[in-house]
């Protein structure tokens, strides 16, 4: 509760978290949002001369170049790519908190086995990797999802495993393993919740990074497949006509933008207020 | 010193080795299998067999991978399924293009991030220094194919200034490295701003000017090069980021750099082609890192006594 308040009062956080919010209830609401089925290709969505329309206030952004509703696809389109955030980012935070900690508390061999892995993962470019992993499975919402979040726990497993090595070195720890406490009972419940701050800035900056390498695999075409919307692919499908009708790249771009700044936003604002030492550092 | 850099060659090697073994195994263990990919529809099990045989297939998982380490030290990436060639020489005869986006990119990059960067620092806490660093969070928020997409309609279709796409002129440079270089800026802005502060707060700085330095002198001269030092160690991950970027800018500029080949091979499931740039992007990082350690000695004579 501290924590929501102070974020409230930061003007740039708060901004993120209302758009944030508008961004969830239209995703969870769009069904009832929306007057047209995304996949609607409507008799009258296009001009005579078969040209998208423009955003009036019968199409709130216009239509797409098969006559659809851009307003719903959008609308339908911030589910798949708000599924794949947060999902991908979940599990991305997990591994990243597994190897992490494993790799900080039990050092030795598996330690360094665990941190040299991460190095090389470190190697990769996470777009090439995705793009090669997504072209050899076929791409289908979750395994889209997995794909981000295999090449984006690395981050999180390297700054868990230094903050995990400096915690063990503490004295408490020294007096919970003097008092007979075992491996388990350390970890989750003295080692775990210093960690949370870390899990749950990374885990908010991670989403916006999900949700901008969701949207670039879906441009490139190997991401979530049409006619399943998402914000990416709406721009993919679209891109050679940016010219004429514009608003079908940039009302989704835009989309895209906002959601991603809020998210590095509020996890900015959250590693202020959790973490003050860090102030100021991204 | 000595000692330490050694060590980061051998990591670099081993860091190498273990990407060969990944790009390895998704080459040829996770489609159906590769043989029948290469043979096509219409092979017999005979054919397939033959050429299983002939890429080494039949032999045990550890033979594969020494022949397959030799083959890429030879400079052998395998063969496109599509374009029926080397994956090599595709990727040299691209390369330049590339090369010369990237160093635009980091022009634009270095130039933005370390003038924000500074700014922000000097006049820390005001108005000046929150609106850059809410637009660095612009910066990094931005999908890049959209501010590709936004420079081409603006500056392009819209103004003329600038061809739609295409290569050979500096003028058709200058929207695919400002597209590059936006996104690392805000990155760039925010370390250079932090590591500035720190910097700034130091006595030295103080006693600069209180030596009556002119604000210019002790800012640029004085504090600016102790700051550079986490920035020399982003480029390792930099050069990573630039990879990625390098696909998407390529895609929508129509620039013919890997990224443009990359992209291709993603269209016709070209596995081998998206390994080779895999590899050798793996392998501009882990030579970036490593020029990275080798520079920090030269610009912080600290880390050379250790």
């Amino acid at each position: 509760m501290r924590v929501l308040r102070e974020l409230v009062r930061r003007p740039s956080a708060l901004f993120g978290l209302i758009v944030v919010v508008i961004v969830l209830l239209a995703a969870i609401f769009a069904p009832w949002i929306v007057h047209f089925s995304p996949d609607n290709q409507l008799t009258d969505g296009l001009s005579l001369e078969g040209a998208p329309l423009p955003p009036s206030g019968e199409h709130l952004f216009g239509t797409d170049t098969l006559g659809r509703d851009l307003f719903s696809r959008v609308l339908f389109g911030a589910r798949t790519s708000l599924i794949i955030g947060l999902v991908a980012n979940g599990v991305a935070v997990a591994i990243g908190l597994l190897v992490g900690l494993l790799a900080g508390y039990l050092r030795g061999t598996v330690g360094n086995l665990l941190m040299r892995f991460t190095d090389l993962m470190m190697a990769f470019p996470a777009l090439l990797l995705a793009i090669a992993l997504a072209a050899l499975l076929k791409p289908s919402l979750w395994i889209v999802a997995m794909v981000i979040a295999l090449v984006n726990w690395v981050q999180v497993a390297r700054i868990v495993y230094t903050e995990t090595r400096g915690l063990v070195e503490r004295d408490f720890i020294l007096a919970e393993r003097s008092l007979g406490a075992g491996n388990g009972r350390i970890i989750f419940l003295h080692i775990l919740p210093h960690l949370m701050p870390t899990a749950i800035v990374w885990g908010t900056l991670g989403i916006a990074t999900t949700v901008l390498l969701e949207a670039t695999l879906s441009f490139l075409g190997i991401g979530v497949q049409p006619p399943q919307p998402s914000w990416g692919n709406i721009i993919f499908e679209s891109q050679s006509y940016f010219q004429d009708a514009p608003w079908l790249v940039f009302i989704p771009g835009a989309i895209i933008l906002a959601t991603a700044l809020s998210f590095n936003l509020i996890g900015d604002a959250l590693r202020d207020i959790l973490d003050p030492t860090q102030r100021g550092r991204l | 010193m000595a000692v330490f850099l050694a060590r980061r060659l051998v990591q670099a090697v081993l860091i190498l080795l273990g990407v060969a073994a990944i790009t390895f195994l998704l080459l040829y263990y996770l489609p159906a299998d590769p043989a029948v990919l290469i043979a096509g529809r219409s092979a017999t099990p005979q054919m397939v067999a033959a050429i299983r045989h002939e890429l080494g297939l039949d032999q045990p998982l550890i033979m594969q991978f020494l022949h397959y380490v030799g083959s890429l030290l030879h400079g052998d990436l395998g063969r496109s399924y599509t374009q029926k060639t080397e994956v090599l020489p595709l990727i040299l005869a691209r390369l330049p293009a590339t090369l010369v986006l990237m160093a635009a990119g980091i022009v634009v990059e270095v130039a933005l991030g370390l003038t924000f960067g500074i700014i922000a620092a000097v006049w820390r806490g005001g108005f000046v220094d929150r609106s850059i660093m809410m637009l660095s969070f612009v910066g990094v928020s931005s999908p890049q194919f959209v501010v590709a997409l936004l420079l081409l309609y603006v500056f392009a279709a819209t103004l003329g200034w600038f061809p739609m796409s295409g290569f050979g002129t500096a003028r058709h440079v200058v929207l695919p490295a400002l597209t590059l270089g936006v996104l690392g800026a805000g990155w760039y802005a925010r370390m250079v701003r932090s590591a500035m502060i720190e910097v700034l707060r130091q006595d030295y700085v103080r006693t600069a000017h209180a030596k009556g330095l002119s604000g210019r002198r002790v800012v640029l001269s004085h504090a600016l090069p102790n700051a550079l030092l986490p920035i020399i160690a982003m480029v390792g991950i930099d050069i990573g980021q630039f990879m990625s970027g390098v696909v998407v800018v390529e895609a929508v500029y129509g620039w013919p750099g890997i990224g443009q080949l990359a992209w291709q091979a993603i269209q016709q499931v070209d596995v081998p082609i998206i390994m080779g740039v895999t590899l050798v992007s793996a392998l501009a990082i882990v030579l970036g890192n490593l020029l990275a350690d080798f520079i920090a000695p030269f610009v912080d004579p600290r880390i050379r006594s250790q």
